[in-house]
């Protein structure tokens, strides 16, 4: 639907850069993007630099950069495009789902996406660029972005060292320094989504996307939290913050 | 930023943090933080990271340390210029998001996780 939407508006000056932020690189993406075929170019974010630069906490989330390289909009959630009429339904949830993936589907589904305004925003931008009202002044895009203090600092060093450590095959070394990310950085999903992800439960398609103990060892789970648990604690509405204008 | 040794290049200390040495001291665009001792080649990144107020941090039994963004104003964005952004496609070859300039970029976050 990215893709679709980028051929539309790549006549008009606009260009789409998807990044795939995943410790494991190119063996963790390259099924993804090898099915999507993208002519945009598709990049490979072993550790989370898009968290460092721009303050991205959550996928999947946008930044706006306008012809002169400056950002217009912060890191902010971004919904997939809408569906255009007629289009074949989405992906439909086999019969034999397990039943932790089936209330992690549920919970996804009430997650706010406030796709008619950032899209209806997005068109505007392509279409009239710093005279739109949402390409945001300079003082507004960095009040907007991210706050980052000492702690927040501190917890990006030990994601980036985690995520090494992992790469390096240091995987319980690596568990403790996103344990310490995670502590220092609470408002980041991404940071927690990566770590869980290495924790796989089987070697099947859904092994990433568990994210929470394996119920034939729930003691062996080394987080304080999971994808289900923290979402239902914050609440699944609650998951992007709404969208400004 | 990733290091192996906490000894490190001038060039690639200033090249992986933004900082650069001048006579003023460790300085930032237009922001300079006075240093109390000339930093030599190669830095001393304990000793440089703590007086810019860096965070470092390590896994010495693996050889390995990380230093954290600097955020002089409390955010992550330092000001709304894009700062530079390159890295690898699925072939390896290395991509500049500065490239771009002349378009609209929507730059878009995913993970197959």
């Amino acid at each position: 639907m990215w893709q679709a939407l980028r051929n539309e508006l790549h006549p008009r000056g606009f260009e789409l850069v998807t990044v795939g932020l995943d410790t494991l690189g190119a063996a963790g993406c390259r099924a993804f993007i090898e099915a999507a075929r993208p002519a945009h170019p598709s990049l490979i974010d072993r550790h989370h630099v898009l968290a460092d630069l721009f303050g991205v906490i959550n996928i999947p989330s946008s930044v706006w950069i306008d012809e002169t390289g400056m950002i217009v909009r912060p890191a902010e959630a971004a919904p997939a495009p809408p569906r255009a009429p007629g289009s074949p339904p989405g992906f439909a949830p086999p019969a034999d789902l397990p039943q932790r993936m089936r209330e992690i589907m549920a919970e996804a589904a009430k997650i706010r996406r406030d796709t008619a305004a950032y899209h209806a925003a997005l068109r505007d931008w392509v279409e009239h660029g710093a005279a739109s009202r949402f390409a945001l002044a300079p003082d507004e895009v960095v009040a907007r972005s991210r706050p980052r203090d000492a702690d927040r600092a501190r917890g990006h060093a030990h994601f980036a060292l985690a995520s090494q450590l992992e790469i390096d095959g240091h995987h319980a070394a690596a568990i403790a320094h996103f344990r310490e990310a995670h502590r220092l950085v609470p408002e980041s999903w991404t940071f927690r989504r990566q770590a869980w992800s290495l924790e796989k439960v089987g070697d099947g398609p859904l092994a990433r996307f568990w994210q929470g103990p394996d119920p034939a060892r729930p003691g062996a789970w080394p987080y304080a939290g999971d994808w289900l648990a923290d979402v239902r604690a914050s609440g699944a509405e609650n998951y992007n913050a709404p969208w400004r204008p | 930023m990733l290091l192996r040794s906490l000894q490190l290049p001038r060039r690639e200390f200033e090249a992986g943090t933004g900082w650069q040495f001048k006579p003023e001291g460790a300085c930032r665009g237009d922001a300079c933080i006075p240093l109390r001792a000339p930093v030599g080649d190669p830095v001393d990144v304990a000793a440089v990271a703590a007086a810019i107020g860096m965070p470092l941090v390590g896994a010495p039994e693996h050889g390995l340390w990380a230093l954290g963004p600097a955020a002089p104003n409390a955010r992550a964005l330092a000001s709304a210029e894009a700062p530079e952004l390159a890295l690898p496609d699925l072939d390896g070859n290395t991509f500049h998001l500065s490239s771009l300039r002349g378009r609209k970029v929507l730059l878009y976050a995913w993970a197959p996780y």
